[in-house]
Formats: C-alpha cells, sequence, structure tokens
C-alpha cells in the first residue's frame, strides 16, 4: 500500500469528502492562502476556492458558534482551531452549545460538526501552545472525541466523522503530522469509531497508548521484545465513545496494564480508562494499574525542562519493567 | 419623525503629523524638548538593533521563536513616552521597543526567550506585565488593571498593546465595553501592523477603521499614522491626560506595518507580495524621524554613526550578561514545581524530587 503522512491523510480525507458532498466546508484562522499553520490545507483552496476553504478572521468562538449553526443548516462544517490551548477561547461554544443541541433540541437537530484541533508539545511552545486537552472534554456527554496516531486511521476517522451525525473534536497530534504510514487510497475508506486498533500483539503486558504515544508505545514494545518482554500495544482510537471490550481482552490475555497519554498525568484520559478496567476488569490483574503522562506541571518554554515534563518512551519501558520488580 | 439620525457623540480622527516624505504640519507638531526627541530616537534605533540580534541569536539556536518588531516601533515608543513610571503597561508579544524605553532589560529578554523562568518576572520597580502570548486575553487585564487603579482613587493609567487580529477576538470587545461602563483609566492601543499571520487586515474586518470600534462602546476612538512618532505621541498623551482626569477610556489605531516575520516560525512570502513590503519600507519610522531631527538641527550623521556603535556594545554586553546569567540561573530549572501554587503542595513532591535526581546526573 502507498505510504502517506499523517498531514496528507488528513488532507486527502478533507479532499475526498468535499468532493464527494458539496455540503462539506474547512472554516479557520490561516487555512485558505496560507494553507494552515500545520500546513494540513495545503493547496485546498486552490480546487475548492474561497467560500469552501475559509479563512477566518482570530474568532475562535466565532468560529465553532458558525460551525454549529451551519451543521444544524444540514451543512457539515470542518472548522481548525489552531492550538489545543485555544479550545478554551471557544469554550462556552463547544460546552454548552455544540454538546447540548441535540439534547435541548429534544433530539431534532443533527449536528455533524467536525471541530479539528492540534494537540500535544510540537517542541518549545511554552505552556499555552502545547497542551493535550483530550480529557477536558471528556466530561462532557454529547461530543465524541477522536485521537488518531497512525496516517491511515487519522484519514479512515475523519471521514467517520464529517459523514456522521454527532459533533466530534478530532485531535491531531503535532508531532505526528511528518509520521508515515501505509494508508488506503480508496474514497470509501472509513474507521469507525469506539473500535480500538491492537497495533502489535503481545501476552506479557498492554500498553495502552493515546495519540502520539501509541508511537512510543510501539519504540518501547521493541525494545523490551530485546529483553523477552512480549507487548500489547493497543490503541483505542476514540476516546469516546471508549471501546471497553478491546481493552477487557487485552488485559485477560496479559494481565497488567500501562496506560500512556501526553496529557497531565492527573485526570487525563488515562484516569477514565484505568477506572473503567478497575470496575470490570481487576480480577484479571495481577498488579496495579500504572499511568504514563506528562508531570503536573505547566510545559516550561526551556526544551530541557520540557523533555522532561513530557512522558517519553523510557518511562514507557520503566513503567512495563516495574511490574518485574514489585 | 419616525426615521431620524441619531448624532452619535464622536467621530474618528486620523492623524499624521510627519509624513513619509518628511513633510511636517507645524501646527500640530508637539513641542517637545530636544532631549526627549534624541531618547526617543535611540529607543528606537536600540529597539530596532536589539531585534535585529534577537533573530541572528535565534537563527542560532540560543533562544527560541519570538516576534520581531521592526517596522513597528514608533508605535510603541511614541504610545509609552506618554506613560510615567508609576503607570501599568501590558504587552501582547510584539512591544519589545516599548517595553525596553518602560525600563526592562534587554537580558529580561534574552532570559524569557531563552527558556529561562526569571525572564518572566515583573521587574523590581517596572510596571510592565510578562508578554501575553495567546491573541486579546491582555486587554481585559487592562481593564482590571485600571479599575483597581481607580478604586485605590490614584490618577496612573493603564495602557494596553494589541494588534489588528485581536479586534475580531471577543475579549477586546467585552474589554472596552467594560471600561466605558467603568469609566476605567485604560489606553486602548491597537498596532494595526496589516496582518494575522497571514491574514491581512482588508480580510479581518469589513470596517473602515479599527479605531471606529471603540464608538459602539460610548469610548472614543483615534487613528493615526502609526510610522509618524509625534502622531502617535500626540494621541497617547491626550488619551492619557484624558484618563487622568477621570474621563475613562480610548481606543488608539496605529497604522503601521510589520516589516518582518509574524515569528521566527514564519514565512510571509506565502502570503504576500515583495512589492507591497516596499511600499512600506518607504515608510518606515526610523529614518523620518532622523529627517526631523536633522532638520531641527538636533541629529547628525556622525552622530548617528557614534550611536548605532554605542548601542552595538551595549547590546553585545547585555547577550554576554544574560548568557552568563543563564549558567548562574541552571540550578533554578526545580523551581517549575514551586510556581504552581503559594505553597507547595505535598503531592508534586514526588515529582520535583524525580526532577532533582535527573538534574544531578544531568
Amino acid at each position: 500500500m502507498r505510504e502517506l503522512t499523517y498531514s496528507e491523510a488528513i488532507r486527502e480525507a478533507l479532499v475526498e469528502e468535499m468532493r464527494r458532498d458539496a455540503n462539506v466546508f474547512l472554516m479557520g484562522e490561516d487555512v485558505g492562502t496560507f494553507g494552515g499553520v500545520w500546513g494540513v490545507s495545503h493547496g485546498m483552496l486552490d480546487e475548492f476556492g474561497p467560500e469552501r476553504v475559509r479563512d477566518t478572521p482570530i474568532s475562535e468562538i466565532a468560529i465553532v458558534g458558525a460551525g454549529l449553526g451551519a451543521a444544524m443548516m444540514g451543512m457539515r462544517p470542518v472548522v481548525e482551531i489552531m492550538f489545543g490551548d485555544f479550545l478554551m477561547c471557544a469554550g462556552d461554544q463547544i460546552v454548552n452549545q455544540v454538546a447540548k443541541a441535540r439534547f435541548m433540541s429534544g433530539g431534532k437537530a443533527d449536528v455533524p460538526l467536525t471541530i479539528r484541533v492540534t494537540s500535544g508539545a510540537p517542541g518549545s511552545a511554552a505552556a499555552q501552545h502545547s497542551q493535550s486537552p483530550e480529557s477536558w472534554f471528556m466530561n462532557i456527554p454529547g461530543i465524541k472525541i477522536v485521537a488518531p496516531a497512525l496516517p491511515a486511521d487519522a484519514k479512515g476517522l475523519l471521514k467517520t466523522a464529517i459523514r456522521g451525525e454527532d459533533p466530534v473534536l478530532f485531535f491531531e497530534h503535532k508531532m505526528l503530522y511528518a509520521e508515515k504510514g501505509p494508508v488506503p487510497d480508496d474514497a470509501d475508506f472509513t474507521v469507525p469509531f469506539g473500535v480500538a486498533s491492537v497495533v502489535r500483539e503481545g501476552v506479557d503486558v498492554t500498553v495502552v497508548g493515546v495519540g502520539n504515544m501509541v508511537l512510543k508505545a510501539l519504540k518501547a514494545a521493541a525494545q523490551l521484545a530485546e529483553q523477552g518482554i512480549r507487548v500489547e500495544v493497543i490503541d483505542p482510537r476514540t476516546l469516546v465513545p471508549l471501546d471497553k471490550e478491546t481493552l477487557i481482552r487485552s488485559v485477560q490475555k496479559t494481565s497488567r496494564v500501562v496506560i500512556a497519554h501526553e496529557a497531565h498525568l492527573r485526570s487525563g484520559p488515562a484516569a477514565e480508562i484505568a477506572a473503567v478496567l478497575a470496575e470490570e476488569a481487576i480480577e484479571y490483574l495481577d498488579g496495579p494499574i500504572v499511568r504514563v503522562g506528562a508531570k503536573n506541571v505547566p510545559l516550561p518554554y526551556s526544551p530541557i525542562l520540557e523533555q522532561f515534563v513530557l512522558p517519553d518512551v523510557s518511562d514507557i519501558v520503566a513503567a512495563v519493567a516495574s511490574f518485574w520488580k514489585r | 419623525m419616525p426615521r431620524t439620525t441619531i448624532d452619535l457623540p464622536y467621530q474618528v480622527e486620523h492623524i499624521s503629523i510627519l509624513d513619509e516624505d518628511g513633510n511636517l504640519d507645524h501646527d500640530l507638531e508637539p513641542d517637545l524638548s530636544e532631549e526627549f526627541l534624541l531618547r526617543l530616537h535611540r529607543y528606537m534605533l536600540l529597539g530596532r538593533r536589539f531585534d535585529e540580534r534577537m533573530l541572528k541569536l535565534q537563527r542560532q539556536g540560543r533562544i527560541g521563536t519570538f516576534a520581531p518588531i521592526q517596522g513597528q516601533e514608533a508605535s510603541q515608543l511614541g504610545s509609552v513616552a506618554a506613560l510615567r513610571d508609576s503607570d501599568w503597561m501590558a504587552p501582547a508579544f510584539r512591544e519589545s521597543a516599548a517595553q525596553l524605553w518602560r525600563g526592562q532589560s534587554m537580558e529580561s529578554f534574552l532570559l524569557y526567550y531563552g527558556g529561562y523562568f526569571r525572564g518572566g518576572e515583573i521587574p523590581e520597580g517596572i510596571r510592565n506585565l510578562p508578554v501575553a502570548i495567546p491573541v486579546g486575553t491582555q486587554i481585559l487585564h487592562a481593564v482590571g488593571l485600571g479599575y483597581a487603579i481607580k478604586v485605590h482613587g490614584q490618577d496612573d493609567v493603564a495602557m494596553v498593546f494589541f494588534g489588528d487580529g485581536a479586534t475580531s477576538e471577543g475579549d477586546f470587545h467585552e474589554a472596552v465595553n467594560n471600561a466605558g461602563v467603568f469609566k476605567t483609566p485604560t489606553i486602548f492601543v491597537c498596532q494595526n501592523n496589516q496582518y494575522a499571520i497571514s491574514i491581512p487586515r482588508s480580510h479581518q474586518t469589513q470596517a473602515k477603521t479599527l479605531a471606529q470600534k471603540a464608538l459602539a462602546y460610548g469610548v472614543p476612538g483615534i487613528q493615526t499614522d502609526g510610522n509618524d512618532i509625534l502622531a502617535v505621541y500626540v494621541a497617547a498623551i491626550e488619551a492619557v491626560e484624558r484618563a487622568r482626569a477621570g474621563e475613562g477610556p480610548t481606543l488608539i489605531e496605529n497604522v503601521t506595518y510589520r516589516l518582518s516575520v509574524h515569528t521566527t516560525a514564519d514565512d510571509p512570502t506565502r502570503y504576500r507580495d515583495e512589492e507591497e513590503v516596499a511600499v512600506w519600507e518607504k515608510r518606515e519610522p526610523i529614518s523620518r524621524f532622523q529627517r526631523y531631527l536633522k532638520d531641527k538641527g538636533m541629529l547628525t550623521d556622525n552622530a548617528i554613526t557614534a550611536l548605532e556603535d554605542e548601542i552595538k556594545d551595549e547590546i553585545a554586553e547585555a547577550v554576554d550578561k544574560a548568557e552568563e546569567r543563564m549558567e548562574t540561573l541552571k540550578d533554578e530549572a526545580i523551581t517549575m514545581f514551586d510556581h504552581l501554587y503559594a505553597e507547595r503542595p505535598a503531592y508534586l513532591e514526588e515529582q520535583r524530587q524525580a526532577f532533582a535526581a535527573h538534574w544531578e546526573k544531568a
């Protein structure tokens, strides 16, 4: 299969869906002439024109709010928020409006709105441009939360988001944009929500990775294999809805689990995943559920300090190794 | 009569005193001392050269990303020149010349962009807030600064800087409206440098001016030729005097141009033409002001050369000093665990200890 970068895979999903359905359009800051600050919409203005690749003023709440309005009119807007940190500028629209529009309209309003947003630390972007806000929204009923790690999943999940009838927060990790992987060129290839992916099979320990940490978990698994530890790596792909069955099946086999994400450790996505496993699979576990995440301090600007605060391959290796040191 | 025109209390003026060709409006020319004018010139040049030096340091990997100010020296310095030391100033992220005028050291910028926590400190005795990186957030804070000044019965003012793009954020509108209602001594200075990353001013708003946005909130708005330091100063001093007299806030739009990149991570050739930049190069603020000072017999080419040398040495010394200081500050890295709450909570102790061990090894 041909290989694409994560960024190209996302662009391909956008382009294919915009060709397929005239109701799909892209809107956000610098997405047109500039091709997106992250380069994802590069060249799309030329094909679709400024009505469908809409540069906006710096108004995150207006971007999301207009997206909701257009979605309720039957369009399928994809809006881009440049940094996950800026979701807070649109916070009321996301939490109180987008997520509740169907509920508060007696189930009448479809909200086919996709909010594409970047997360994670791109390297020295400091405390207000580096956060991984996925779990901030996991407590809000009414919105789906997607965090693809591999290019094919990014393409397939984005198409599912655009074709679906519910609002989706679609988190793209900044450090994944240049990563390559095989991507089907079938225009109808989609990946369903709520189905985790077993990225690597193993029997000794399960490592659940979120976003960027899937790649780090694979690297950790390769290192641990040299010590004879067979790691199973699972990518939930969507945090809401969460595929509990695949996670439980894996820990039934391995009896040990590490959950890794780039978000701060406290109340990150792992808190929910760990709670689910504690509630529904504790009888299979031989030891504590171990979490790996960023330290509980804001991301420093200094690259040296940032490296310490962020979780890395070695943290996953150490977390896995801890099972044999107890 | 069913339809009448409502008489609105304000109109928008545009001030230009010293134009790009060096023509001077003698009636509007402010009466400023030679010492003050030369000081303004010195800081314009210092702001420009320090910016150029920081760009080189960034390219060499000695500091991180920052937002260059090139072309906006008049817009910044003419504004803060109207302040006194006890006033407050809230920058966005492209106001280094203004912050230097207010007494902040070059060293503090180098520490900040070098990733040292000390760079974020409000320097002792200097009433500048730290830079505000996300767009428009500081505009709201300036209303609170002004409110506190007012409640304390003082006659200081708070001046806040932001760009054309920030006027599209709700933060801006809510700030100006509240300042109007509370009648706070807040000066809103919009540096309209024509671009919000790639989005030109014409795509930011259909409004003819940004200054007029204040009118809807019952606050006066004025526009200046932001590359004319005399016009910028006149608008600023009038606003400051009104604020001190308890007459409330003003919005000033300085029309200027970002001659360089948005930040060091940007490539402006992707969205603007060389020809457009060339037009604004001709309107550039420093050479225009130098011509004015020469015409007044206050400045000579020799004096400029001498000043350039002096500034070069000053910057070199500041860079050396900052890099030496960076060495001594390395052990303060652990303070990232101490700067979260007034008292360090017990649950951070484990991560703090882990860092201490990690730092020891490194």
